[in-house]
């Protein structure tokens, strides 16, 4: 039963994986938040699933939180400011999606890499996820790196987050109550923070393509 | 030598073969401009001398290796020549793809093209003479002495046309690279050969070289062998070359001139080095890889038909490199059957590859020959005024497309199962590799469907692009026998891969250690290098399958139905016209390539504006390594060879004064 | 797997049955498409219908047609026919496997492929060099990329061929493998390319410049015209089998067990019927795609598959 689990918890870790994947090659900033949304909730399953494979409650209470912040509450404010920016498309973004795509290749290559020995000295329940986290959070980084318009990085930021949180999960059964509180306020204040540059941003520029603020440098 | 003709080894009649070879050529340059002796006597007798040379070699694959000195040469180093079962493979090729040529080059070769057909019969026999020798060499002198005559000989036909200034221009780019690449091969064999001074090949074979000097031998091998091969980055020669070249030449140079090279590689890399180290697998996987990727992008967007093919070689070569890549990787981890079955692929590839390769090369040449166009734009609906060459060639594009049920399909399918078998390397980060490796490969093998798809539709298929193309005369006689032979060979590769596997298996005994030849027997009619449950083909049942569901259906239709059928003009959605030039161009044909693998080529367009009252469209598609690697060498030699000159003031002053200061010199050093 | 009587009477019953299936199998998406776009659906043995009448009409060729042009539709189908032949349908006991692997099946499709586009270049239309450059577009794509899809499959069973690799993902216990997930998403979106629906072509479409698979065949009429489109329902035919049984192999009957395809034909047959629903769900929810999108999108299915193998080789499953 465990071994089924833990081939369960393989497949979430891969459909994580494969969200990731599927956000860069994402033109559409909706679509953007909704595969943002699902890989929250495929979180919350993983949590809940490794809470109940190793009887650990406070997993639990993670896998709630999760839930509370990032399927309900922080769509639902990105809603909202796409709707009050009115931003429906991305433009192109800086790499074509081809050549972005082939990157993210070498960088699950080298990920995979990373995770393969430490996964053979742990003992969890999922340590061949550990790649597959690494690559999400490279992934997303890369995301923040290549896009053009301020919500695909912060969604590439968030995501980012979500790799961090599913690698804490699978290699150590989660992190402490408080560095987990802490680390959810760090990412909510972090969200309003960025939602209130984003105004600004356009109503410096009138959009809210971040190459304008190439001209704030001094020449 | 004995003296006794019954006596005479296998390798005692090779070099009667190929002396016969060089007799032709003399008599060639007795017979400088007698046309009709010159192209239907002396070509054909050369075309039988290849036949001989391959049933000898097949004879040769079987018995132990055989070793000869022939008394030219130095006084220290005469020429040692061997005929082991590397040497016998490529002997094979050589042999079984000139036989096709010659016979061919009879029928092509006309009056008043540059060069007297004497001459021409001189240059095209030295070449088969030494590429034959080249295989036969058992030492560094010999060999290199042989290569140069390869390459001086290929030099004079390359540039046959020579009042073209084109042409005259290619063949320098060629011969330059050549001798780049000859540098190369002789500091490999200096480094080789490991301060004993014997240049022998059995003495480099008895020296074990430290990994370090074994690497640089190696990299000078690739350097060497890949520039005349045509791996990048040293390629730019090869789409100048074989086009300029009249078709028989650029056959040759295509289908066995490459194969020479790879078999230089094989021959340092597994025979004279003692141990392989996995990180030349990897180098040699990057570079086939980069190379196959490239040749075949550049194959899909040109226009003109004789560089498609060039290119297309470049790919080839690259997956041939690929292979031997792989081959390498898995000896240096010591796991014999998988590199045989590795090496397996490869020279199956290498055989498959001369026989198709030349076939197309003989059909361009063909269309050449009564078309007079090169350009793909200038071409079309040849199938109506050329149906003998058209099916001929349609059997070569789908062994170049590699297509099953033949030959090109089953090098392609002996490649993928070695890719499967590669989880088991004991390096994790190459595990991760190599099915990213293995996913290139598919993707070259399908863009050389496309490009297959583009080179035969758009000569043979579609309406004439020009009015006199419908004038245009098929093969004559000498034509058609020498491309039935190379297109039977095609066919009984691809339905008899086992058996000619069991040909390749004393190679790979000899250069790995195992051989497929006893696993693959085991099954009949079934290829199945491992066991029949993992992996198995069936060519012969393949094409039965699908000819029986064609007859079938044929007759099946004709009988429940009807068979009747009416000819009309074309639908085209109701378009009253339909000229040749609504038709897909070669340009167009190529025009998603060009947008999809934008960043490999250096594009210069030029593009109309919906206001110019006569548009025009523009594009020329240029390799990025000129101007990124050839230009800025070319750049530093002038300037290097400007302040040389700067020693050149023209003043007798002061080359009096050179003198003085050299003596001065001397003086003062003897005096120590 | 050795050639006897079962196994000769296994491979005939799976010929007959795709050749019989297939045209039931288009019309049930047909029917499926029509019910969610609220309209009324043609009658479901309406693709019976067609081939009967195209089969009984005059076949009517352009006068600078070649050989080729009319020998091309009997090449392709024969192709297809031996596609579906060797993809376990109803059980694995199947002779004709040991000819052709898997790879040798993408070699099949591509050979299918070439033959259809040089028969469009054949009468020098716009429109029919057109269709063949698209078409061979997308192919050159999701050539490579089935193929690395059969290659995850192939790691997880260590054999090409296919009827092995049906036993053996059938036998294993319950097992959830991540890469096969991967291959299965790649594997849907290169079938929705290859068999020209939504979102890459519209099989319904005769616009010019939205045609691919139509613009192929616009010079075909009469039998010429009911053998491909016959092909073309034994292609979705052999690529919804295909992906039964790499994805959902449970039902398929072994050698040993020969009556056991009597229970099988129930299950395939519910299971296309899911699977086409699922399709025609597909088609509906999706617009159709700009043609140089489509190169992205076979890319990302191309990529999905090698993440499927890469994440196989680093969890061993």
């Amino acid at each position: 039963m465990t071994q089924l689990l833990g081939q369960f918890i393989n497949l979430l870790g891969a459909v994580l994986l494969m969200l990731a994947f599927a956000m860069i090659s994402q033109r559409r900033v909706l679509s953007l938040v909704h595969l943002f949304t699902l890989q929250g909730a495929v979180l919350v399953v993983a949590t809940a699933v490794v809470g109940y494979a190793t009887s650990q409650p406070h997993l639990f209470v993670s896998a709630a939180l999760t839930l509370v912040l990032k399927v309900i509450l922080i769509p639902h404010m990105l809603h909202r400011v796409i709707d009050r920016l009115e931003v429906r498309w991305d433009t192109e973004p800086l790499l074509n999606i081809p050549t972005t795509m082939l990157i993210g290749i070498l960088l699950v290559i080298f990920a995979f890499n990373l995770g393969l020995p430490i996964a053979r000295f742990s003992s969890t329940i999922a340590r061949g996820t550990l790649g597959i986290a690494l690559a999400c959070v490279l992934l997303s980084f890369m995301m923040m790196i290549t896009r053009a318009k301020a919500i695909p990085q912060v969604v590439g930021f968030l995501s980012m987050e979500n790799g961090l949180f599913f690698a804490a999960t699978s290699a150590t059964y989660g992190m402490p109550m408080v560095v987990e509180l802490g680390i959810a306020l760090d990412v909510l204040i972090g969200v309003l923070i960025l939602g209130v540059f984003m105004f600004q941003i356009r109503e410096q520029f009138d959009s809210l393509d971040i190459r304008h603020l190439e001209r704030l440098k001094e020449d | 030598m004995q003296t006794d003709p019954t006596q005479w080894l296998l390798l005692d009649w090779a070099m009667v073969l190929i002396g016969i070879w060089l007799a032709i050529g003399v008599a060639g340059v007795w017979a400088l401009r007698r046309f009709a002796l010159v192209s239907h006597v002396l070509f054909p007798l050369g075309g039988a001398v290849g036949l001989g040379l391959f049933a000898l070699a097949l004879a040769a694959l079987f018995v132990p290796a055989q070793v000869a000195v022939l008394a030219i040469g130095l006084p220290t180093l005469p020429f040692h020549l061997r005929l082991d079962a590397l040497s016998a493979f490529f002997l094979m090729v050589i042999g079984a793809t000139v036989a096709g040529v010659s016979t061919f080059a009879a029928g092509y070769f006309r009056q008043g093209e540059g060069t007297p057909p004497g001459l021409m019969c001189l240059q095209y026999h030295v070449f088969l003479a030494s590429m034959a020798g080249v295989v036969l060499a058992d030492d560094a002198y010999a060999f290199m002495v042989l290569w140069e005559t390869m390459a001086l000989s290929s030099f004079f036909l390359v540039t046959s046309n020579h009042r073209v200034a084109e042409i005259r221009r290619a063949g320098y780019v060629y011969l330059l690279v050549a001798h780049v690449g000859a540098i190369g091969i002789l500091m490999c064999f200096g480094v080789l050969q490991a301060n004993t001074g014997d240049y022998s090949f059995a003495n480099m074979r008895a020296q074990s070289l430290s990994p370090f000097w074994a690497s640089v031998a190696f990299v000078l091998a690739l350097f060497g062998f890949g520039a005349k091969a045509g791996l990048l980055p040293l390629h730019v020669w090869l789409p100048e070359a074989h086009p300029a070249a009249p078709s028989p030449v650029s056959a040759l140079m295509s289908a066995v001139m490459l194969k020479t090279a790879i078999y230089g590689l094989l021959r340092v890399l597994f025979d004279l080095l003692s141990v392989q180290l996995w990180w030349w697998g990897v180098v040699l996987l990057a570079i086939g890889l980069a190379s196959g990727l490239f040749g075949v992008v550049f194959a899909a967007v040109q226009s003109d038909m004789k560089r498609l093919l060039a290119y297309s070689s470049i790919e080839n070569i690259g997956l041939l490199a690929a292979g031997i890549g792989l081959a390498v990787l898995f000896s240096a981890y010591g796991m014999k059957p998988l590199a045989a079955l590795a090496l397996t692929a490869s020279l199956v590839h290498v055989a498959s590859h001369a026989l198709f390769k030349s076939l197309l090369f003989l059909s361009t040449g063909t269309v050449l020959h009564a078309t007079g166009e090169r350009s793909l734009g200038k071409l079309g609906g040849l199938m109506r005024a050329m149906p003998w060459v058209a099916w001929v060639t349609l059997v070569g594009v789908l062994a170049s497309a590699g297509l099953p049920p033949t030959s090109g399909f089953v090098s392609e399918w002996l490649l993928l199962q070695s890719f499967l078998f590669t989880p088991g390397l004991p390096d994790p980060f190459l595990n991760m590799l190599i099915p990213v490796v293995a996913a290139l490969i598919a993707l070259v093998a399908a863009l050389a469907g496309y490009t297959m798809v583009k080179f035969f539709g758009v000569i043979f298929l579609g309406q004439p692009r020009e009015p006199r193309l419908m004038q245009a005369h098929d093969a004559n006689a000498w034509q058609r026998r020498g491309m039935a032979w190379l297109l039977l060979g095609n066919v009984l590769l691809g339905l008899l891969p086992i058996q000619f596997i069991q040909l390749v298996d004393p190679v790979t005994r000899k250069l790995v250690g195992d051989g497929l030849g006893p696993t693959v027997a085991q099954h009949g009619w079934l290829l199945a290098p491992t066991a029949l449950e993992r992996a198995s083909y069936g060519p012969v049942f393949f094409l039965l399958g699908v000819a029986a569901c064609f007859a079938l259906a044929f007759v099946l239709v004709r009988r429940l139905y009807h068979g009747r059928i009416r000819r009309a003009p074309p639908w085209d959605c109701g378009f009253p016209w339909q000229t040749a030039r609504m038709q897909d161009t070669a340009e167009g044909f190529g025009q998603p390539i060009r947008q999809i693998f934008e960043p490999f080529f250096h594009m210069q367009r030029e593009l109309p504006s919906p206001f110019d009252t006569q548009p025009r469209y523009k594009v020329v598609v240029e390799d990025h390594f000129w101007n990124a690697l050839y230009w800025p060498i070319v750049d530093a030699v002038f300037r290097a060879a400007r302040l040389v000159g700067l020693l050149q003031q023209g003043r007798i002053a002061v080359y009096l004064l050179f003198s003085f200061v050299t003596l001065v010199t001397i003086l003062l050093l003897v005096r120590q | 797997m050795s050639f006897g009587w079962t196994g000769a009477l296994s491979q005939l019953l799976e010929i007959v049955l795709a050749l019989a299936l297939a045209p039931l199998l288009t019309g049930w998406v047909n029917q499926c498409r029509a019910w969610l776009q609220n309209r009324s659906a043609p009658p479901l043995l309406q693709p019976y219908y067609l081939l009967h009448k195209l089969f009984n009409k005059e076949s009517v060729v352009a006068e600078r047609a070649s050989p080729l042009f009319r020998a091309a539709p009997y090449i392709v189908f024969g192709c297809m026919t031996l596609a579906c032949s060797i993809i376990p349908t109803l059980s694995t006991d199947l002779p004709l496997t040991l000819a052709a692997d898997a790879i040798a099946l993408v070699g099949l499709f591509a050979l299918a492929r070439v033959f259809i586009s040089l028969a469009a270049m054949d009468i020098g239309t716009s429109f029919g060099t057109l269709g063949a450059r698209r078409e061979m577009l997308i192919g050159f794509l999701a050539e490579p990329a089935l193929l690395m899809v059969l290659f995850c499959a192939s790691l997880i069973s260590t054999s090409t061929s296919l009827a092995t690799i049906v036993e053996t993902l059938a036998h294993r216990e319950l097992a959830i493998y991540p890469s096969l997930a991967f291959a299965g998403v790649a594997f849907t979106i290169v079938s929705l390319a290859e068999n020209a629906r939504v979102p890459v072509d519209n099989p319904a479409t005769h616009l010019e410049l939205t045609m691919v698979h139509e613009a192929l065949i616009l010079e075909y009429s009469g039998r010429h015209l009911a053998l491909i489109e016959w092909a073309a329902s034994l292609k979705l035919f052999a690529y919804s089998c295909a992906g039964l049984a790499l994805f959902f192999p449970w039902g398929i009957a072994e050698a040993h067990a020969p009556l056991e395809m009597l229970l099988a034909l129930p299950t395939l047959v519910l299971k296309l019927a899911i699977g086409g629903a699922a399709l025609a769900m597909l088609e509906t929810l999706s617009a159709k795609m700009r043609i140089f999108r489509v190169p992205e999108f076979l890319a990302t299915a191309f990529l999905l598959a090698v993440i499927g193998l890469l994440v196989h080789i680093l969890l061993g499953s």
